[in-house]
Parts: structure tokens; C-alpha cells; sequence
């Protein structure tokens, strides 16, 4: 390998990880939210609403970001709606990661004890109070593996953003190989830095949860 | 004067089909202690959660003092606020300590003041023996000691009433008595109850009236010295008599003692 190559372009990799990084974690952001708000309209039946977030989950979940990011990127401005790359990096990424998100916090809630939503109802907490200081409490301890899990798995989708036109990671890997084919260079320097920005995601899950089992709740 | 504080008026509530409450009515009087028996199945639980509005019923309805509760869809936390449930499992909230447990009602329900509240519920604790647990961790009490934080977090919201089910029901048998001390001071204390329990010897004990349920219908009610030696329908002599096979038989092994 060539080394003094790698160090070369040391600075080209940093800018990449740094698009992948931060689209990525708008991305997250967005998902977040976004999976939370399609999670309530669910567990609250509310008409309607509940219906297109049940379709929508179905719809991301089931096809390629990739699809989604072309959709958008090239379909859309066809009928006159057009965004920015960037837009659609984040547009898409959230498209996708919002159904995600949806799920795993789904599967928090549904652990709940319904007794529990009953014993908050008791003490005369409004259903708005009951789900910020019972329900999303525990829900949220027994989603955080889930969510992270998600949030490894988005950030590592953000490859596709290349098709953008966007200079990610992915891309300027990419550029790289085709102008100078120092191939295995360019490969395993791609390689290390997804390794590096997704370490300590992994490395935070298993600290988070880890804490969450000791102080663990068990009745 | 009218000292009414609940009125349950000709209530139906069916599932799928099943009439479980068929035509049931009562009324509690400010201070009273009611006692709810019957076999299983027959509705007791029933009863007490359509009271509190977390079953609907079907027809007949519900006063608090004179305020009609039944029926209502809007701000039935308002409602829940004036009346106290304890249930067989405890439900206490376990990310929360004991004090949390005990502050969310009041604070966020009532908007009352944290160290005013804080006061208060050390001093309960202290009555019911776990003022040193008051900011440990709900999976670090035994049964009987959660069972206590329940009523002291129902009774921290002063309810008008308090709605007890099976509240020693899940408690392994040396726990009963410490659980029952506490409701029977309550009720000395002049807190108006409808109790739930299979506990025939503290619902004596504790009971102003007996409310026998069968069926979904009150068949009896009476006095508790009349109720359990002289019971007037057949369907609670059969009721009582399953009970005094089952105390002879467990006799021994019978700490509870409610009178200390
Ligand atoms: N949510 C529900 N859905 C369907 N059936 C129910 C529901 N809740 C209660 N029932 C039925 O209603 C009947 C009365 O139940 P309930 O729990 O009120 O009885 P109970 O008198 O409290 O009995 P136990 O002494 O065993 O606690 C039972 O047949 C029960 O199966
Ligand atoms: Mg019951």
C-alpha cells in the first residue's frame, strides 16, 4: 500500500465524512421525530392520520432508499417539484428512517404495561402527562436498542447519497478510484473512515444499554 | 343534609355480549367503608373501574357528591383526581424512586408545590413504616412495602374516595397484615372506601356495610356482624361456606392479624 497516497488525501476523506456525517445525522434528527409523531398516531387510533402512517411505514419500509432518492432527485422535478440535492438527501434518509424509527419506538411502547397506563390514569394525570412520565420513559428503555440500531443503519444508507451528485464518503472514494485507480488504497481508506464515524455510535449503544440494564427497572 | 359522596345508580356493563354488571346500585356515605364481596367472575372489579371511568358502561349512571361522572369523554382526569384506585399489582412506576412515584400526582395533576408535597409524604411514609425507603427504587421493596407506597400515592392526591381491589391478593401471606393495618387505619382516619377483598376476616373487621355481588347483581347487603354469622339469601350462605372450608383448612398457616 501506498502510504504516502493515503496521507494525500487525508483531507479529501475528512470533507467526505464530514458530508456523510452531517447529512446523516439531519437524517437521524428527522427520523426521529418523524417516527415518534407516525408512533402516536397509531397508538392513539387517531382517524385518518393513523391509516397514512400505517401505509407510509409500509411504503418506506419496502422500497430502496435508493428508489426513494431517484423519486425524488429525478421523478419529482417532472412534475414541477424540485430540491436541492442536499434537500433530498435529508428529504430521503428521513423518508426512510422515519418508518424505521416508527417501529422500534412502537415496540417501546407495546412493552409497556397496560396496568401502567392505567395506575398514571389513576392519580389523575391527563393521557398527555401519563405518556411523558410513564409511557416514554419506559418505552424508551426498552426501544434504545432498536433506535440505535437504526441509527447505524442510516448513517451507513447516507452511501447512496453519491447518486445526489453529493460529494459523501462514498463519492469522493469514488471520484478517487476512477482518476487515479489506486483502488485498494482508496477502498480500505473508505473502509476506516465509516469504521471510524461508526465505532463510536456502536460503542455508545452498548455503554447506554448496558446502563439501562443495571439501573434496570424489572418490578 | 345530604352526606352521599358516591351514588352508583341501576349501572349495566356487558362484554361481547356478557351482561357483567346487571342493574347494580349503591350509594357511600362520607366516611363510609363499604366492603364489595362475591365469588369470581361476578363483577366486583368490574364495578369498581366502570366508578372511575376505565370501563364505559352501558347505561345507568354515576354521581360524585352531585356531580354526574359517568358518561363523560372530556377530562375524566379531573374526575380520576377525586378518586383513589389501588390494585392487586402494585403499579408502582419502576423507573421512578418512591418519592417520584409518590410527587407526580400531585405536582403534575394538582400543581401542588414539591416541598410542600415532599413534607407530606414523609410523614405518610413514616405512618406506614417506610420513611427509610422514600427514595429507593420500587424493585427494592417487598410486595407489602410496595403495596403501602400504592395507597400512600393514592391517598397523597386526597381523594374523596378510595377504590380498593384485591389490594392483598398478589401478596405472599406474611405480607397481608402489615398491607391491612394500613387500610384499616384509613378507615379509622374517616376515609370514605369501597373495598374489594377475599378476605373475609379484615372485610369483618373493617367493613360499616357488606355489599354481596353474584351474577352482575347485589343480592345482599347488610352489617357485616349480620352478613357473615347470619347472612340472609341462601347464594351467600353457599358463598360464606366456601370460605369457612377454605380457613379451616389453611388455619395454621394464618398470621394475618389485623388488630395487631
Ligand atoms: N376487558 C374485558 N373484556 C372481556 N371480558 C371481561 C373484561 N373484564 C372483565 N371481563 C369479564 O367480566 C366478568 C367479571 O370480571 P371481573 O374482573 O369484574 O370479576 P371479579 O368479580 O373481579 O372476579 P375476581 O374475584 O376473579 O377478581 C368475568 O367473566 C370476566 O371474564
Ligand atoms: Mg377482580
Amino acid at each position: 500500500m501506498d502510504g504516502a497516497f493515503i496521507l494525500a488525501h487525508v483531507p479529501d476523506y475528512l470533507s467526505g465524512a464530514w458530508v456523510t456525517l452531517r447529512f446523516g445525522l439531519y437524517g437521524v434528527a428527522c427520523s426521529l421525530l418523524l417516527g415518534l409523531l407516525c408512533c402516536l398516531l397509531r397508538y392513539f387510533r387517531v382517524p385518518v392520520l393513523r391509516q397514512i402512517a400505517g401505509g407510509y411505514i409500509e411504503l418506506a419500509r419496502n422500497t430502496p432508499l435508493l428508489v426513494q432518492l431517484f423519486f425524488l432527485y429525478a421523478g419529482l422535478p417532472r412534475v414541477g417539484i424540485k430540491f436541492s440535492a442536499e434537500a433530498c438527501a435529508v428529504i430521503g434518509l428521513t423518508f426512510l428512517g422515519g418508518a424505521y424509527m416508527a417501529e422500534a419506538f412502537r415496540s417501546g411502547i407495546e412493552s409497556v404495561d397496560k396496568t401502567q397506563v392505567e395506575a398514571g390514569a389513576c392519580i389523575g394525570l391527563t393521557m398527555g402527562q401519563n405518556i411523558r412520565y410513564v409511557i416514554f420513559p419506559q418505552a424508551l428503555a426498552t426501544a434504545i436498542p432498536a433506535l440505535f440500531a437504526n441509527v447505524i443503519f442510516l448513517i451507513k444508507e447516507t452511501s447512496v447519497f453519491s447518486v445526489l451528485a453529493m460529494m459523501d464518503l462514498m463519492n469522493v472514494a469514488d471520484t478517487l478510484r476512477t482518476s487515479g485507480g489506486r483502488t485498494v488504497e482508496v477502498l480500505f481508506m473508505l473502509m476506516v473512515t465509516y469504521l471510524l464515524i461508526l465505532l463510536p455510535v456502536s460503542v455508545l449503544a452498548t455503554l447506554v444499554e448496558r446502563r439501562l440494564r443495571y439501573t434496570g427497572f424489572g418490578n | 343534609m345530604n352526606d352521599t359522596i358516591l351514588h352508583v345508580q341501576d349501572i349495566y356493563k356487558s362484554f361481547d355480549g356478557n351482561g357483567v354488571l346487571r342493574g347494580v346500585s349503591m350509594e357511600i356515605r362520607e366516611g363510609e367503608v363499604v366492603v364489595i364481596v362475591g365469588p369470581s367472575g361476578c363483577g366486583k372489579s368490574t364495578l369498581l373501574r366502570c366508578i372511575n371511568g376505565l370501563e364505559v358502561i352501558d347505561s345507568g349512571s354515576i354521581y360524585l357528591r352531585d356531580e354526574k361522572i359517568s358518561g363523560r369523554t372530556k377530562d375524566l382526569h379531573l374526575v380520576r383526581q377525586k378518586i383513589g384506585m389501588v390494585f392487586q399489582s402494585y403499579d408502582l412506576f419502576p423507573h421512578m424512586k418512591v418519592m417520584d412515584n409518590l410527587l407526580l400526582g400531585p405536582t403534575k395533576a394538582l400543581n401542588k408545590s414539591k416541598t410542600e408535597v415532599e413534607k407530606e409524604a414523609l410523614e405518610m411514609l413514616e405512618r406506614v413504616g417506610l420513611k427509610e425507603k422514600a427514595y429507593a427504587l420500587p424493585r427494592t421493596l417487598s410486595g407489602g412495602q410496595k403495596q403501602r407506597v400504592a395507597l400512600v400515592r393514592a391517598m397523597l392526591m386526597r381523594p374523596e374516595i378510595l377504590l380498593l381491589d384485591e389490594i392483598t391478593a398478589a401478596l405472599d401471606p406474611e405480607m397481608v397484615s402489615e398491607v391491612l393495618n394500613v387500610v384499616i387505619d384509613l378507615a379509622r382516619g374517616g376515609m370514605t372506601m369501597a373495598i374489594v377483598t377475599h378476605e373475609m376476616r379484615f372485610a369483618e373487621a373493617v367493613a360499616d356495610r357488606v355489599v354481596f355481588l353474584e351474577d352482575g347483581m347485589i343480592m345482599e347487603e347488610g352489617k357485616p356482624e349480620e352478613f357473615f354469622s347470619a347472612p340472609k339469601t341462601q347464594r351467600a350462605q353457599h358463598f360464606l361456606q366456601s370460605f369457612t372450608y377454605a380457613s379451616k383448612r389453611d388455619k395454621k398457616s394464618d398470621k394475618n392479624n389485623f388488630e395487631d
